[in-house]
Protein backbone atom coordinates (compact mmCIF):
# COMPACT_ATOMS: atom_id res chain seq x y z
CA UNK A 1 0.00 0.00 0.00
CA UNK A 2 1.40 3.11 -0.56
CA UNK A 3 2.16 5.67 2.09
CA UNK A 4 3.25 8.41 -0.64
CA UNK A 5 1.84 8.77 -3.68
CA UNK A 6 3.05 12.45 -5.62
CA UNK A 7 2.04 13.05 -9.53
CA UNK A 8 2.69 16.09 -11.08
CA UNK A 9 3.42 18.02 -7.62
CA UNK A 10 4.70 21.61 -7.80
CA UNK A 11 5.48 22.99 -4.44
CA UNK A 12 6.51 26.79 -4.51
CA UNK A 13 8.93 28.42 -1.58
CA UNK A 14 7.82 31.96 -1.81
CA UNK A 15 8.02 32.44 -5.89
CA UNK A 16 10.88 30.26 -5.76
CA UNK A 17 9.18 26.59 -7.70
CA UNK A 18 11.14 24.18 -5.13
CA UNK A 19 9.81 21.02 -6.74
CA UNK A 20 8.56 21.22 -10.55
CA UNK A 21 6.35 18.16 -11.58
CA UNK A 22 7.41 15.39 -9.14
CA UNK A 23 6.53 11.93 -9.17
CA UNK A 24 7.32 9.74 -6.61
CA UNK A 25 5.55 6.86 -4.62
CA UNK A 26 6.75 5.44 -1.59
CA UNK A 27 5.02 1.86 -0.31
CA UNK A 28 4.36 0.78 2.94
CA UNK A 29 7.58 -0.69 4.98
CA UNK A 30 10.17 0.72 2.48
CA UNK A 31 13.18 2.75 3.40
CA UNK A 32 14.08 5.74 0.78
CA UNK A 33 17.22 7.53 0.48
CA UNK A 34 16.83 11.20 -1.26
CA UNK A 35 19.86 12.06 -2.71
CA UNK A 36 21.02 14.96 -4.76
CA UNK A 37 22.95 18.14 -4.84
CA UNK A 38 22.37 21.17 -2.53
CA UNK A 39 19.00 22.72 -3.77
CA UNK A 40 17.59 19.82 -5.77
CA UNK A 41 14.52 19.43 -3.41
CA UNK A 42 15.05 17.30 -0.92
CA UNK A 43 14.43 19.25 2.32
CA UNK A 44 11.16 20.80 0.69
CA UNK A 45 10.43 17.09 -0.56
CA UNK A 46 10.40 15.96 3.42
CA UNK A 47 8.75 18.84 4.20
CA UNK A 48 6.09 18.61 1.50
CA UNK A 49 5.63 14.78 3.13
CA UNK A 50 4.91 15.93 6.21
CA UNK A 51 2.14 18.62 5.43
CA UNK A 52 4.07 21.54 6.09
CA UNK A 53 4.49 22.90 2.55
CA UNK A 54 1.29 22.60 0.65
CA UNK A 55 1.51 21.22 -2.95
CA UNK A 56 0.68 24.43 -5.30
CA UNK A 57 -0.61 21.87 -8.24
CA UNK A 58 -0.36 18.36 -8.98
CA UNK A 59 -1.75 15.13 -6.88
CA UNK A 60 -0.75 14.88 -3.56
CA UNK A 61 -1.32 11.85 -0.99
CA UNK A 62 0.12 10.63 1.96
CA UNK A 63 -0.83 7.86 4.13
CA UNK A 64 -4.36 8.11 2.09
CA UNK A 65 -4.61 11.90 2.82
CA UNK A 66 -4.96 14.70 0.46
CA UNK A 67 -2.61 17.28 0.89
CA UNK A 68 -4.70 19.80 -0.23
CA UNK A 69 -7.06 19.42 2.43
CA UNK A 70 -5.86 17.23 5.21
CA UNK A 71 -2.63 18.05 6.11
CA UNK A 72 -3.26 18.00 9.61
CA UNK A 73 -4.56 14.40 9.71
CA UNK A 74 -0.84 14.28 8.02
CA UNK A 75 0.80 15.77 10.77
CA UNK A 76 0.06 13.72 13.26
CA UNK A 77 1.25 10.51 12.04
CA UNK A 78 4.94 11.47 10.61
CA UNK A 79 7.84 12.66 12.28
CA UNK A 80 9.98 15.21 10.83
CA UNK A 81 13.99 15.60 11.51
CA UNK A 82 15.13 18.57 9.62
CA UNK A 83 17.98 20.33 10.01
CA UNK A 84 16.97 22.62 13.83
CA UNK A 85 16.35 19.96 15.98
CA UNK A 86 13.22 20.90 17.24
CA UNK A 87 14.73 21.24 20.78
CA UNK A 88 14.03 23.83 24.40
CA UNK A 89 17.58 24.95 25.43
CA UNK A 90 15.98 25.30 29.15
CA UNK A 91 14.56 22.14 29.77
CA UNK A 92 16.64 18.84 30.10
CA UNK A 93 17.16 16.41 28.02
CA UNK A 94 14.44 13.92 29.27
CA UNK A 95 11.86 17.29 29.81
CA UNK A 96 12.18 17.80 26.23
CA UNK A 97 11.68 14.08 25.11
CA UNK A 98 8.60 14.14 27.55
CA UNK A 99 6.93 16.80 26.49
CA UNK A 100 6.97 15.87 22.66
CA UNK A 101 6.04 12.49 24.05
CA UNK A 102 2.97 13.80 25.62
CA UNK A 103 2.80 16.54 23.15
CA UNK A 104 1.38 13.55 21.19
CA UNK A 105 -0.80 12.72 23.02
CA UNK A 106 0.60 9.79 25.21
CA UNK A 107 -1.02 9.33 28.75
CA UNK A 108 1.65 9.89 31.49
CA UNK A 109 2.34 5.97 32.44
CA UNK A 110 2.97 5.57 28.32
CA UNK A 111 4.85 8.49 28.19
CA UNK A 112 7.45 7.63 30.89
CA UNK A 113 7.91 4.00 29.21
CA UNK A 114 8.40 5.49 26.20
CA UNK A 115 10.62 7.85 27.39
CA UNK A 116 12.85 5.86 29.35
CA UNK A 117 12.74 3.69 25.93
CA UNK A 118 13.94 6.05 24.18
CA UNK A 119 16.63 8.05 26.26
CA UNK A 120 18.19 3.95 27.13
CA UNK A 121 17.99 3.43 22.68
CA UNK A 122 19.74 7.00 21.45
CA UNK A 123 22.28 6.67 24.60
CA UNK A 124 20.86 8.94 26.69
CA UNK A 125 20.22 7.53 29.88
CA UNK A 126 22.13 8.58 33.46
CA UNK A 127 23.05 12.11 34.12
CA UNK A 128 22.89 13.05 30.61
CA UNK A 129 19.48 12.68 30.72
CA UNK A 130 18.93 15.48 33.66
CA UNK A 131 21.26 18.34 31.91
CA UNK A 132 20.09 20.81 30.10
CA UNK A 133 19.76 20.88 26.42
CA UNK A 134 22.19 24.16 26.00
CA UNK A 135 24.70 22.25 28.12
CA UNK A 136 25.27 19.30 25.70
CA UNK A 137 27.04 18.77 22.54
CA UNK A 138 25.76 18.96 19.66
CA UNK A 139 25.73 15.58 18.39
CA UNK A 140 23.96 14.56 22.06
CA UNK A 141 21.10 17.27 20.74
CA UNK A 142 20.80 15.39 17.62
CA UNK A 143 20.25 11.94 19.54
CA UNK A 144 17.81 13.97 21.47
CA UNK A 145 15.88 15.00 18.88
CA UNK A 146 15.92 11.39 17.29
CA UNK A 147 14.84 10.13 21.17
CA UNK A 148 12.08 13.02 20.66
CA UNK A 149 10.86 11.45 17.52
CA UNK A 150 11.22 7.52 18.71
CA UNK A 151 8.71 8.61 21.36
CA UNK A 152 5.44 9.07 19.12
CA UNK A 153 6.05 5.61 17.14
CA UNK A 154 5.31 7.58 13.75
CA UNK A 155 3.81 5.92 10.72
CA UNK A 156 6.32 7.93 8.40
CA UNK A 157 9.74 8.61 9.31
CA UNK A 158 11.10 11.97 7.58
CA UNK A 159 14.86 12.15 8.37
CA UNK A 160 17.00 15.03 6.78
CA UNK A 161 20.83 14.40 7.83
CA UNK A 162 20.08 12.41 10.67
CA UNK A 163 24.10 11.25 10.87
CA UNK A 164 24.83 15.01 10.93
CA UNK A 165 27.07 15.97 13.97
CA UNK A 166 27.27 12.39 15.31
CA UNK A 167 30.22 10.32 16.04
CA UNK A 168 30.32 6.61 14.99
CA UNK A 169 28.61 5.69 17.82
CA UNK A 170 25.68 7.80 17.13
CA UNK A 171 25.78 7.18 13.73
CA UNK A 172 25.67 3.14 14.62
CA UNK A 173 22.75 4.19 16.73
CA UNK A 174 20.41 6.18 13.99
CA UNK A 175 21.20 3.09 11.57
CA UNK A 176 19.85 0.53 14.07
CA UNK A 177 16.67 3.14 14.88
CA UNK A 178 15.75 2.90 11.21
CA UNK A 179 15.96 -0.67 11.12
CA UNK A 180 13.84 -1.05 14.00
CA UNK A 181 11.34 1.51 12.77
CA UNK A 182 10.77 -0.21 9.19
CA UNK A 183 10.60 -3.85 11.31
CA UNK A 184 7.80 -2.55 13.55
CA UNK A 185 5.62 -1.35 10.23
CA UNK A 186 6.92 2.07 9.52
CA UNK A 187 8.13 3.97 6.45
CA UNK A 188 11.36 5.88 6.38
CA UNK A 189 12.48 8.36 3.87
CA UNK A 190 16.07 9.86 4.43
CA UNK A 191 17.95 12.62 2.96
CA UNK A 192 21.40 12.28 3.25
CA UNK A 193 24.83 13.65 2.34
CA UNK A 194 26.13 10.36 3.45
CA UNK A 195 25.15 8.15 0.97
CA UNK A 196 27.49 4.86 0.78
CA UNK A 197 26.25 4.45 5.05
CA UNK A 198 22.86 5.28 4.22
CA UNK A 199 22.59 2.98 1.08
CA UNK A 200 23.15 0.15 3.03
CA UNK A 201 20.12 0.95 4.65
CA UNK A 202 17.87 1.69 1.80
CA UNK A 203 15.53 -0.44 -0.51
CA UNK A 204 15.24 2.30 -2.86
CA UNK A 205 17.60 5.03 -3.81
CA UNK A 206 16.15 8.44 -5.27
CA UNK A 207 17.88 11.09 -6.99
CA UNK A 208 16.71 14.62 -7.03
CA UNK A 209 17.95 17.29 -9.28
CA UNK A 210 15.76 20.70 -10.05
CA UNK A 211 13.11 19.85 -7.99
CA UNK A 212 11.91 16.33 -9.66
CA UNK A 213 12.64 13.04 -10.07
CA UNK A 214 15.73 12.01 -12.00
CA UNK A 215 16.67 8.49 -11.27
CA UNK A 216 15.10 5.37 -9.22
CA UNK A 217 17.17 2.88 -8.37
CA UNK A 218 16.86 -0.09 -5.88
CA UNK A 219 19.31 -0.32 -2.64
CA UNK A 220 21.09 -1.94 -1.08
CA UNK A 221 18.70 -3.25 1.42
CA UNK A 222 15.76 -4.18 -1.58
CA UNK A 223 15.71 -7.71 -0.58
CA UNK A 224 15.26 -6.82 3.14
CA UNK B 1 -12.82 19.77 26.24
CA UNK B 2 -11.16 17.72 28.13
CA UNK B 3 -7.90 17.25 25.24
CA UNK B 4 -7.64 20.85 24.98
CA UNK B 5 -7.25 21.51 28.72
CA UNK B 6 -4.60 18.57 28.93
CA UNK B 7 -2.95 20.90 25.58
CA UNK B 8 -3.33 24.07 27.89
CA UNK B 9 -1.70 22.54 30.75
CA UNK B 10 1.14 21.02 28.90
CA UNK B 11 1.97 23.79 26.93
CA UNK B 12 1.70 26.54 29.72
CA UNK B 13 3.86 24.10 32.17
CA UNK B 14 6.22 23.93 29.63
CA UNK B 15 6.94 27.49 28.97
CA UNK B 16 6.78 28.29 32.98
CA UNK B 17 9.31 25.68 33.80
CA UNK B 18 11.46 27.76 31.11
CA UNK B 19 10.93 31.03 32.44
CA UNK B 20 11.67 29.68 36.07
CA UNK B 21 15.22 28.44 34.50
CA UNK B 22 16.32 30.99 32.25
CA UNK B 23 14.88 34.17 34.48
CA UNK B 24 14.13 36.35 31.78
CA UNK B 25 10.93 38.02 32.87
CA UNK B 26 12.33 37.66 36.63
CA UNK B 27 15.93 39.04 36.02
CA UNK B 28 15.19 41.98 32.72
CA UNK B 29 11.35 42.37 32.39
CA UNK B 30 11.06 42.64 36.15
CA UNK B 31 13.75 45.63 36.20
CA UNK B 32 12.30 47.15 33.15
CA UNK B 33 8.95 47.40 34.26
CA UNK B 34 10.26 49.10 37.54
CA UNK B 35 12.66 50.99 35.44
CA UNK B 36 9.59 52.74 33.68
CA UNK B 37 7.84 53.77 36.25
CA UNK B 38 10.94 55.50 37.78
CA UNK B 39 11.71 57.48 34.44
CA UNK B 40 8.17 58.01 34.45
CA UNK B 41 8.34 60.03 37.47
CA UNK B 42 11.70 61.34 36.85
CA UNK B 43 10.25 62.77 33.20
CA UNK B 44 6.81 63.97 34.51
CA UNK B 45 8.73 66.06 37.03
CA UNK B 46 5.50 66.37 39.52
CA UNK B 47 4.80 66.01 43.01
CA UNK B 48 3.02 63.10 44.62
CA UNK B 49 -0.23 64.69 43.66
CA UNK B 50 0.36 64.97 40.01
CA UNK B 51 1.64 61.30 40.02
CA UNK B 52 -1.35 60.22 41.99
CA UNK B 53 -3.40 61.13 39.54
CA UNK B 54 -1.42 60.08 36.54
CA UNK B 55 -0.29 56.91 38.48
CA UNK B 56 -3.58 54.58 36.71
CA UNK B 57 -2.08 55.17 33.04
CA UNK B 58 1.08 54.90 33.87
CA UNK B 59 0.59 51.84 35.33
CA UNK B 60 -1.05 50.18 32.28
CA UNK B 61 1.75 51.63 29.91
CA UNK B 62 4.19 50.22 32.05
CA UNK B 63 2.28 46.64 31.91
CA UNK B 64 2.65 46.88 28.40
CA UNK B 65 5.70 47.77 27.59
CA UNK B 66 6.58 44.36 29.79
CA UNK B 67 3.81 42.63 27.90
CA UNK B 68 5.41 43.35 24.26
CA UNK B 69 8.60 41.72 26.38
CA UNK B 70 6.88 38.75 27.46
CA UNK B 71 5.16 38.15 24.29
CA UNK B 72 8.64 38.77 22.46
CA UNK B 73 10.30 35.89 24.91
CA UNK B 74 7.20 33.61 24.30
CA UNK B 75 7.21 33.39 20.45
CA UNK B 76 11.32 33.58 20.41
CA UNK B 77 10.96 29.89 22.60
CA UNK B 78 9.60 28.37 19.46
CA UNK B 79 11.33 29.75 16.61
CA UNK B 80 14.84 29.72 18.52
CA UNK B 81 15.04 25.44 17.64
CA UNK B 82 12.58 25.47 15.45
CA UNK B 83 10.71 24.05 17.89
CA UNK B 84 7.24 25.74 16.22
CA UNK B 85 7.92 22.83 13.36
CA UNK B 86 7.58 20.57 15.81
CA UNK B 87 4.52 22.01 17.73
CA UNK B 88 2.57 21.84 14.52
CA UNK B 89 3.45 18.03 13.92
CA UNK B 90 2.29 17.20 17.33
CA UNK B 91 -1.07 16.30 18.42
CA UNK B 92 -1.45 19.48 20.41
CA UNK B 93 -4.22 21.44 19.20
CA UNK B 94 -4.10 24.89 17.87
CA UNK B 95 -6.77 26.26 20.14
CA UNK B 96 -4.86 24.38 22.96
CA UNK B 97 -1.47 25.37 22.09
CA UNK B 98 -2.56 28.83 21.98
CA UNK B 99 -4.66 28.79 25.05
CA UNK B 100 -1.21 26.74 26.74
CA UNK B 101 1.39 30.16 25.03
CA UNK B 102 -1.45 32.54 26.24
CA UNK B 103 -2.06 31.31 29.95
CA UNK B 104 2.08 31.37 30.84
CA UNK B 105 2.13 34.86 29.65
CA UNK B 106 -0.62 35.67 32.02
CA UNK B 107 0.81 34.33 34.92
CA UNK B 108 4.21 36.35 33.98
CA UNK B 109 1.47 39.38 33.37
CA UNK B 110 0.17 39.01 36.89
CA UNK B 111 3.60 38.65 38.55
CA UNK B 112 4.13 42.01 36.82
CA UNK B 113 1.17 43.80 38.02
CA UNK B 114 1.82 42.73 41.32
CA UNK B 115 5.36 44.21 41.16
CA UNK B 116 3.93 47.63 39.23
CA UNK B 117 1.33 47.80 42.10
CA UNK B 118 3.87 47.90 44.62
CA UNK B 119 5.79 50.40 42.49
CA UNK B 120 3.10 52.86 42.27
CA UNK B 121 2.37 52.55 45.83
CA UNK B 122 6.00 53.33 46.97
CA UNK B 123 6.81 55.52 44.42
CA UNK B 124 3.73 57.56 43.69
CA UNK B 125 2.19 56.95 47.13
CA UNK B 126 -1.00 56.19 45.58
CA UNK B 127 -3.31 54.35 47.87
CA UNK B 128 -5.84 51.32 46.67
CA UNK B 129 -9.71 52.12 47.76
CA UNK B 130 -11.37 49.27 46.07
CA UNK B 131 -9.22 46.29 46.62
CA UNK B 132 -11.80 43.91 44.67
CA UNK B 133 -11.73 46.16 41.67
CA UNK B 134 -8.63 46.86 41.84
CA UNK B 135 -7.81 42.57 41.60
CA UNK B 136 -10.36 41.53 38.91
CA UNK B 137 -9.33 44.54 36.54
CA UNK B 138 -5.73 43.14 36.83
CA UNK B 139 -7.01 39.69 35.66
CA UNK B 140 -9.33 41.28 32.95
CA UNK B 141 -6.70 43.53 31.55
CA UNK B 142 -3.93 40.50 31.73
CA UNK B 143 -6.00 37.99 30.08
CA UNK B 144 -7.23 40.47 27.08
CA UNK B 145 -3.06 41.75 27.02
CA UNK B 146 -2.37 38.21 27.06
CA UNK B 147 -4.48 36.58 24.31
CA UNK B 148 -4.21 39.67 22.07
CA UNK B 149 0.24 39.06 22.31
CA UNK B 150 0.03 35.97 22.14
CA UNK B 151 -1.94 36.07 18.89
CA UNK B 152 0.32 38.78 17.56
CA UNK B 153 3.54 37.25 18.22
CA UNK B 154 2.70 34.68 16.88
CA UNK B 155 1.62 36.21 13.88
CA UNK B 156 5.02 38.48 13.81
CA UNK B 157 7.24 35.44 14.56
CA UNK B 158 5.86 33.78 10.87
CA UNK B 159 7.06 36.81 9.45
CA UNK B 160 10.49 37.04 10.77
CA UNK B 161 10.02 40.45 11.92
CA UNK B 162 8.68 39.92 15.71
CA UNK B 163 10.87 42.36 17.12
CA UNK B 164 9.95 45.73 15.13
CA UNK B 165 6.73 45.02 14.10
CA UNK B 166 4.93 43.41 17.26
CA UNK B 167 4.50 46.98 19.26
CA UNK B 168 2.82 48.35 15.41
CA UNK B 169 0.57 45.91 15.48
CA UNK B 170 -0.42 45.14 19.21
CA UNK B 171 -0.47 48.00 20.26
CA UNK B 172 -3.49 49.69 18.43
CA UNK B 173 -5.17 46.18 19.53
CA UNK B 174 -4.76 46.78 23.29
CA UNK B 175 -5.57 50.85 23.82
CA UNK B 176 -9.37 49.78 24.72
CA UNK B 177 -7.23 48.01 26.99
CA UNK B 178 -5.64 50.77 28.22
CA UNK B 179 -8.32 53.02 28.50
CA UNK B 180 -11.03 50.64 30.05
CA UNK B 181 -7.89 49.30 32.85
CA UNK B 182 -7.15 53.17 33.55
CA UNK B 183 -10.53 53.92 34.00
CA UNK B 184 -11.25 51.16 36.38
CA UNK B 185 -7.81 51.87 38.19
CA UNK B 186 -8.83 55.39 38.40
CA UNK B 187 -12.14 54.17 40.48
CA UNK B 188 -9.85 51.65 42.19
CA UNK B 189 -7.35 54.56 43.34
CA UNK B 190 -9.91 56.56 44.88
CA UNK B 191 -10.14 58.69 41.65
CA UNK B 192 -14.37 60.29 41.75
CA UNK B 193 -16.50 60.54 39.66
CA UNK B 194 -15.50 57.51 37.69
CA UNK B 195 -17.60 54.07 37.69
CA UNK B 196 -15.17 51.45 37.57
CA UNK B 197 -17.19 48.74 37.83
CA UNK B 198 -18.80 49.92 34.12
CA UNK B 199 -15.32 49.97 32.39
CA UNK B 200 -14.31 46.53 34.15
CA UNK B 201 -17.29 45.12 32.31
CA UNK B 202 -15.47 46.27 29.16
CA UNK B 203 -12.35 44.36 30.42
CA UNK B 204 -14.43 40.98 30.56
CA UNK B 205 -15.83 41.47 27.47
CA UNK B 206 -12.74 42.24 25.81
CA UNK B 207 -10.53 39.30 27.45
CA UNK B 208 -13.66 37.03 26.46
CA UNK B 209 -13.99 38.09 22.89
CA UNK B 210 -9.41 38.38 22.72
CA UNK B 211 -9.77 34.45 24.13
CA UNK B 212 -12.12 33.19 21.88
CA UNK B 213 -11.03 35.17 18.86
CA UNK B 214 -6.97 34.38 19.29
CA UNK B 215 -7.77 30.70 19.61
CA UNK B 216 -10.20 30.20 16.91
CA UNK B 217 -7.46 32.06 14.81
CA UNK B 218 -4.23 30.29 15.77
CA UNK B 219 -5.47 27.33 13.88
CA UNK B 220 -4.71 29.76 10.63
CA UNK B 221 -1.38 30.34 11.74
CA UNK B 222 -0.49 26.86 12.66
CA UNK B 223 -1.97 25.75 9.33
CA UNK B 224 0.51 28.04 7.21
Amino acid sequence: MPVVEFRGVVALLGRFPALTGLDLTVKSGETVLLQGPNGSGKSTLLRLCSGLVRPTRGEARVLDCDLTIERQSVRRRVALLSHAGGLYDDLTVMENVAFWAQAAGLGSVAASDRVEWALHRLGLSGSLANQLVRTISAGQRRRTSLAALAVRRPDLWLLDEPHAGLDQQGRGVVDSLIREAVAAGGTVVVSSHELERTRGLSSRVVTLAGGTVVDDQPGVDHDA
Amino acid sequence: MRELLTDLRLVAAKDLRIELRSRVVANQVAPFAVLVLVLFGVALDADQRTLRSFAPGLFWMAVLFCALLAVQRSAAIEQADEAAVGLSLSGISPAGLFLGKATAVFVQLLALEVLLTGGIVVLYRSSIEDVMLLVLTGLMAGVAVAAAGTLYGAMAAGLGVRETLLPILLLPVLAPVLIGATRAFDDALGAPAVDGWTWLALLAGLAATMTIFGALAHRLLVDD
